[in-house]
């Protein structure tokens, strides 16, 4: 079992759920309260990452991320390094990748809270960020729990992604989907079944924790 | 003193309503479809209609050939719909809160109380919001909607539902806000039975258009018999 692998993916699953959590719910929002013509725009680009293969998104992310483009450069000049091949690239692979799978729940969550309930906060004064705080987030725990278990486990079992803008660099973006591939081509099959079995045990868990709030949640509201 | 000229089209239906609320108590009295709900959210600011303006106590709240629409919360306007709309994950107390967060604690805490008081709900104040009966809700949204002191107080069908005994008592606990003269109240209702006995101005509306303006028991009097066979 390689434990640095299983840290590294934990650590980069854990930001990963983070940063979406910070860019995910105030876009989630304006999807779900704009009238504007580009939402479809918008819905349409945050939901891509679905449907492109990963490895398509790796290697647009590598050449921009790469000393090729000018924000290359400019994020290499101010980081210090290349953002590719590092763990803050693979941060910002993994965020792209899984954007879907933050905003899409909450987006679903926050547009199924009763409008007569937006209305009230409206005419008590609430502006945009407290009827956000007080009153949308409290109620749609469900697709918070839904959004984080989805992000955290998806990013777990990248491979794509991360292998055209990480590589398999040990310690630094190699990660068990990664170290799987690496124990297969080794033909360390015993390896590679222990390393697949805690990918399981990590979706499994995720799922198990999302259905019995579900199910908390159903027993609360009687 | 409130001036209203709305005109606001949706669709096939268009509201076109002007009057003055010149007493403490306006009712908006006509049957399901004329425009009434439409008109409240409109001048609550729920809805920016096609043109118009309001004018409450000096201030204005919409012209729209200004280019002029104050929000929602800032036109000091309370507004109790049918359904009392209670923030589910909050206690009573917490949603006759909600609104005047300004306050400081102490004086937050009084003000709720008070309020509470006022609509015959101190024992309610702890119970989660879902636990409450259809009157209970009722009394914690008129105290949730009054707790910051607004200029107006819109009512949109608030007795709905509820068993006669419940209703009275409301009624009767809305009606000593006049008696006290702290809000001007606008009651929407297509219930003769119900608003017969209200010291009121009333406003008939029919298919969007202001069909009639006074004193509640003289612009009603055609519809008496409709009233007495409800009653029977």
């Amino acid at each position: 079992m390689d434990l640095q692998a299983l840290g590294l993916t934990l650590r980069l699953a854990a930001t990963t759920t983070v940063v979406l959590f910070a860019l995910g719910i105030p876009l989630a929002y304006w999807l779900a309260s704009t009238r504007t013509r580009v939402r479809p725009l918008v819905e349409a680009i945050t939901t891509l990452p679905i449907l492109l293969p990963p490895t398509v998104l790796g290697f647009y992310l590598l050449i921009l991320l790469g000393p090729r483009t000018a924000f290359g450069r400019v994020t290499a000049h101010l980081l210090g390094h290349p953002l590719a091949f590092s763990f803050s690239g693979l941060v910002v692979g993994s965020v792209l990748y899984s954007l879907p799978f933050a905003v899409q729940p909450l987006a679903a969550g926050f547009r199924s809270v009763d409008t007569a309930l937006l209305e009230q906060a409206r005419l008590l004064g609430a502006g945009r960020f407290r009827t956000l705080t007080s009153v949308l987030l409290p109620l749609s725990t469900h697709s918070l729990v839904a959004a984080a278990a989805l992000c955290f486990t998806h990013t777990v079992g990248e491979f794509g992604v991360v292998l055209m803008i990480g590589g398999d660099i040990p310690g630094a973006t190699r990660t068990l989907s990664i170290a799987i591939y690496d124990q297969v081509q080794e033909f360390s099959y015993a390896a590679a079944n222990r390393t697949s079995l805690v990918l399981i045990g990590v979706a499994v868990l995720a799922l198990v924790l999302l259905y019995a709030h579900r199910s908390t949640e159903e027993a609360s509201r009687g | 003193m409130a001036d209203i000229a709305i005109r606001h089209r949706q669709g096939r239906f268009t509201l076109d309503a002007a009057f003055s609320l010149t007493q403490p108590w306006t009712v908006i009295f006509g049957p399901s479809g004329a425009g009434k709900t439409t008109l409240l959210r409109i001048l609550a600011g729920l809805v920016e209609p096609t043109s118009g303006r309001v004018h409450l106590g000096g201030r204005t709240l919409l012209d729209t050939a200004a280019n002029l629409s104050v929000p929602a919360g800032k036109r000091s306007i309370g507004f109790v719909t049918q359904q009392p709309a209670l923030f589910p994950h909050f206690t009573a107390r917490q949603n006759v809160a909600f609104g005047i967060r300004h306050l400081d604690c102490d004086q937050r805490a009084a003000r709720v109380d008070e309020m509470l008081r006022l609509f015959g709900a101190e024992s309610l104040a702890d119970q989660p919001a879902p636990q409450l009966s259809g009157g209970e809700r009722k009394r914690i949204a008129l105290a949730r909607a009054l707790a910051p002191a607004p200029d107006l107080l819109l009512l949109d069908e608030p007795l709905a539902g509820l068993d006669d005994a419940s209703a009275r008592d409301i009624l009767a606990r809305l009606l000593s806000l006049q008696v006290s003269g702290q809000v001007r109240v606008v009651y929407v209702s297509h219930d003769l039975a119900e608003i017969w006995r209200l010291p009121a101005e009333v406003v008939c509306l029919e298919t969007g258009r202001v069909t009639a303006v006074g004193p509640l028991q003289q612009v009603l009097a055609p519809h008496r018999d409709q009233l007495l066979q409800q009653l029977r």
